[in-house]
C-alpha cells in the first residue's frame, strides 16, 4: 500500500486524529517494536502530549492506550488525516 | 523440583496488565509490584495450590509485548517459556494476563504466544476498569474465535481470583495430564496477526467511545509541559520535606534501643576489649546506620506510591525530554531510576539499551544518581550541622538533601552530554512505553514492596556494616590507643593518605573512614561512630553530637560534596567490569568520578571557608 500522501505522526497536531496507513520502514526492527506494543494498519492515532523540548517526546492515544514515543521513532509511523473518523 | 506431579505454569503478558499483583495474591509471594514498564527484570517462583489441593509452580515473567525478545528483559520471559533457562525446564501451559482495557491493541500479543505451542489461557484482568472505559467483551465469541479458553477476572479481589481458581483447576488438570489442548499454531508474520486480531476484536468486543477518561482528564495537568514539570519537582520536593519531618520520633525510638542495648551490653558483659568491641565495635556500627531505617522507609513508601499509582511512566514521559535534549537513550530511564536504589541493579539493567554506546553513556552516569548507601551519610551530616529550622514552611534539612540530590542528577546530564559528544556519539533513540491508566495502589502489593526494600537495608547491616565494624575496631584499637586514633593501625593506615585529603579539608577521622567505606558508602558512618565511641569515654554520646562539636561546617560540607560524587563502591566497579568486559570503563569512571569528587569538596571547603562558616 503506497503512501497517498507523505504525512507522519510527528506532523500531527495536538488532539489530530489520523489513520495509521503504513511504516516507512517496512518490517525492520523498529516497525516489529511498533507493531507488537500496538500500533497498526487502520488504527486511530492522536497525537496528546508534547515534551517541553522540541516537541520530544509525544503521548498517542491508540486504540484506548496511551503511549509514550520519541520523534524519530514516530516518524516512522505512517499517517493519513481523518477528516470524517474512521472508514470502517 | 522436576517433580512430574508438580504443575508448573508461567505467567505471560505485557508491563502493568497485573502479572505480579495476581503473582502476590495466589503464592504471597515476594514479588515487586510496580506500575512501570520494566520492573520484573527477573523472573521469580512462588507456588500455590488449587481448590483441588494440587500444587502448582507459578513463573512471574517480566513483561513483553510479543516473542521477539529485543532486549534483555524481553528474551528472559522468552527463554523462561521457551525452557532455554539454565537449570530450569519450560513450563507445562501458560497464562497469559491482558489487561481487558487494552484488549484491542494488545490482542495480537495472544496469537503471538499460541505460537509457542504450549497449552494457554487468556486471563483478561480489570474487566471493572475496562467496564468502566466503555468496554464490553463478548467471553464465548472471543473463546470461539482465539480457540483457547478465556476467563476474566480482577485479580486483586478474592471473588475475582476465586473465579480463575475455578477455571485453572479443570483446565490445570487437563494440563497435568498431557489432555489440555495445544493452540493451533498462527504463523509469525506479525502485520497479518494484528489483522486477525483486529478483526477477532471487531465481532468479540464493543467500545463506546468516551469522550474522555479520567486518566486522560488527569494528564491534562501532569503531561502539560510546564505545569508536568512543576508537579514533578513538588513531588519530590515533598517526598524530601517528608523524609525529616516525619521520621523524627522513630527515629528517637531507635536511638534510645540502641543506647539501651550499649549500656546493658557494658553492665553484663566484663570490663575490657570484649566490652570495647561489643558496645563501640559491633552496637555502635551497626547502629549507626541502623537508625537512618525509618528515612528510608518513608522514601521508598513515596518511591513505590509513585509506581504502583501509574505516575512513574509519566515522570518518565516528562524528564525524557531532557534525557533525549542531552543525548540519553529514553530507555536510560530504568536503568537510572534503579540507580536511586543501587547503581547496580542499575548498570546491570542498562542491558535493555540495546544500542551500545547508549548503553555505556548510561553505565557511565549511573553511579551519579543518589544511592540507598549514600542516604546514611547524608542524613548523618545533615542532621549535625544543620539547623532543624525552617525557611518559610520548609524544612531546611529537607532542603539541603533535596539539593544533593538535584546536583548529582543535574552532574549526570552534564556528563552524558560530554560523553555523547566525545566518547559515545549517535543519536539516541527508543522510548516507546505505555502510559498506564491511574490505579489506587493494592495495599498487600504495598506492603510486601515496602518490607522488601526494608529488608534489604537492614541485612546490609548484617552483611557489610557489622563485618567491617570489627575490622574498624580492631584497627583503631591496636597497637594502642594509648596516644589516642593516631597511635592505632587504622591512625598510621589513615595518616598515609590524611595528607591528600586536608587540601580538601578533611581531618584523620574522615581520611580512616573512608578507606572502609570503599565497601560501602554507609560504611564510613559505621566506621566514624567506631573511631569516636572508642576514643570517648562517654559510650553513648550520639555521633551527630560528637562530629558536630569537633568538625568545622566547611569540613562538614566538603564532606557531603565528595559523597555526591565519590567513586567509593568497589562492587559497582566490578559489575561495570562485568557488564563492558573491559577494564577501561571501570576505570574511567573510577577517574571521572574521584576527580570529580575531589574538585567539589576542594571548592566547597574552600568557598565555605572564605564565606566565613
Amino acid at each position: 500500500m503506497e503512501p497517498i500522501e507523505n504525512l507522519r505522526l510527528t506532523d500531527l497536531k495536538k488532539n489530530e486524529s489520523a489513520l495509521i496507513i503504513g511504516f516507512s520502514a517496512e518490517e525492520g526492527d523498529l516497525t516489529t517494536r511498533l507493531r507488537e506494543i500496538g500500533f497498526a494498519e487502520g488504527d486511530n492515532v492522536t497525537p496528546l502530549h508534547f515534551g517541553l523540548f522540541g516537541r520530544n517526546p509525544m503521548s498517542v492515544r491508540l486504540n484506548g492506550a496511551q503511549i509514550a514515543i520519541r520523534k524519530q521513532d514516530a516518524k516512522a509511523v505512517l499517517v493519513r488525516r481523518d477528516e470524517i473518523g474512521a472508514a470502517e | 523440583m522436576s517433580g512430574t506431579s508438580n504443575l508448573r505454569l508461567a505467567l505471560l503478558g505485557a508491563p502493568n496488565c497485573g502479572k505480579s499483583s495476581l503473582f502476590n495474591a495466589l503464592t504471597g509471594g515476594k514479588a515487586k509490584v510496580a506500575n512501570y514498564p520494566g520492573v520484573t527484570v527477573e523472573y521469580r517462583k512462588g507456588d500455590f495450590e488449587l481448590p483441588s489441593g494440587q500444587a502448582v509452580e507459578l513463573l512471574d515473567l517480566p513483561g513483553v509485548y510479543g516473542n521477539c525478545g529485543h532486549s534483555m528483559d524481553e528474551r528472559v520471559a522468552i527463554d523462561a517459556v521457551r525452557g532455554n533457562l539454565e537449570g530450569e525446564r519450560a513450563p507445562d501451559g501458560l497464562i497469559f494476563m491482558m489487561d481487558a482495557s487494552h484488549i484491542n491493541t494488545h490482542l495480537h500479543n495472544v496469537l503471538q504466544a499460541k505460537n509457542y505451542g504450549l497449552p494457554i489461557v487468556l486471563v483478561l484482568n480489570m474487566m471493572d476498569m475496562a467496564a468502566r472505559d466503555g468496554i464490553t467483551i463478548d467471553l464465548p465469541a472471543l473463546e470461539r474465535e482465539l480457540g483457547i479458553p478465556v476467563i476474566s477476572c480482577v485479580a486483586v479481589r478474592a471473588s475475582g481470583r476465586a473465579m480463575l481458581l475455578d477455571h485453572l483447576e479443570d483446565w490445570g488438570g487437563d494440563v497435568l495430564f498431557g489432555s489440555a489442548a495445544k493452540p493451533e499454531l498462527e504463523g509469525d508474520v506479525l502485520k497479518d496477526l494484528q489483522a486477525k486480531a483486529r478483526s477477532i476484536t471487531r465481532n468479540a468486543v464493543t467500545r463506546v467511545e468516551r469522550t474522555e477518561t479520567y486518566s486522560q482528564r488527569i494528564d491534562k495537568f501532569v503531561l502539560h509541559p510546564i505545569l508536568g514539570l512543576v508537579i514533578l519537582f513538588g513531588i519530590l520536593f515533598v517526598m524530601f520535606q517528608a523524609v525529616y519531618t516525619w521520621s523524627g520520633p522513630a527515629m528517637d525510638l531507635i536511638e534510645t534501643g540502641i543506647g539501651l542495648l550499649q549500656q546493658g551490653a557494658a553492665a553484663i558483659l566484663p570490663e575490657g576489649l570484649i566490652t570495647s568491641l561489643v558496645v563501640d565495635g559491633m552496637i555502635a556500627g551497626v547502629g549507626a546506620v541502623l537508625v537512618f531505617l525509618p528515612q528510608i522507609i518513608i522514601l521508598f513508601a513515596f518511591i513505590l506510591l509513585l509506581e504502583a499509582s501509574g505516575y512513574m511512566a509519566r515522570a518518565a514521559f516528562l524528564v525524557d525530554s531532557l534525557m533525549a535534549k542531552v543525548g540519553l537513550n529514553g530507555r536510560a530511564f530504568i536503568p537510572l531510576l534503579s540507580s536511586f536504589a543501587c547503581a547496580i541493579p542499575g548498570v546491570m539493567s542498562a542491558r535493555t539499551i540495546e544500542n551500545e554506546r547508549d548503553r555505556l553513556t548510561t553505565i557511565m552516569i549511573a553511579p551519579l544518581m543518589t544511592c540507598a548507601a549514600r542516604w546514611p551519610v547524608y542524613f548523618l551530616i545533615i542532621g549535625a550541622f544543620i539547623p532543624q529550622a525552617k525557611v518559610g514552611p520548609f524544612s531546611q534539612q529537607g532542603l539541603v538533601a533535596f539539593g544533593l540530590v538535584l546536583i548529582g542528577v543535574i552532574f549526570a546530564l552534564i556528563m552524558a552530554a560530554i560523553f555523547k559528544r566525545t566518547l559515545t556519539r549517535g543519536e539516541a533513540s527508543g522510548l516507546l512505553i505505555e502510559l498506564p491508566s491511574y490505579k489506587t495502589p493494592v495495599f498487600k502489593d504495598y506492603v510486601v514492596g515496602l518490607y522488601d526494600r526494608g529488608m534489604i537495608f537492614v541485612s546490609r547491616a548484617g552483611r557489610i556494616i557489622l563485618p567491617a565494624s570489627v575490622i574498624i575496631w580492631v584497627l583503631a584499637t591496636f597497637p594502642t590507643k594509648l596516644n589516642g586514633i593516631g597511635g592505632t593501625w587504622a591512625g598510621k593506615i589513615g595518616g598515609v593518605i590524611e595528607p591528600v585529603l586536608r587540601p580538601i579539608g578533611f581531618n584523620l577521622e574522615i581520611a580512616i573512614s573512608l578507606i572502609p567505606a570503599m565497601a560501602a558508602r554507609e560504611v564510613a558512618v559505621s566506621s566514624l561512630a567506631t573511631i569516636y565511641s572508642i576514643a570517648e569515654e562517654d559510650a553513648d554520646a550520639k555521633l551527630s553530637t560528637l562530629i558536630s562539636s569537633q568538625w568545622s561546617l566547611p569540613t562538614a560540607l566538603a564532606f557531603l560534596a565528595w559523597f555526591i560524587f565519590a567513586p567509593q563502591c568497589l562492587s559497582t566497579f566490578a559489575i561495570i567490569k562485568k557488564e563492558t568486559n573491559s577494564w577501561k570503563w571501570p576505570l574511567f569512571a573510577f577517574g571521572y568520578l574521584f576527580v570529580l569528587a575531589y574538585v567539589a569538596a576542594g571548592v566547597t571547603f574552600h568557598s565555605a571557608t572564605a564565606f566565613g562558616l
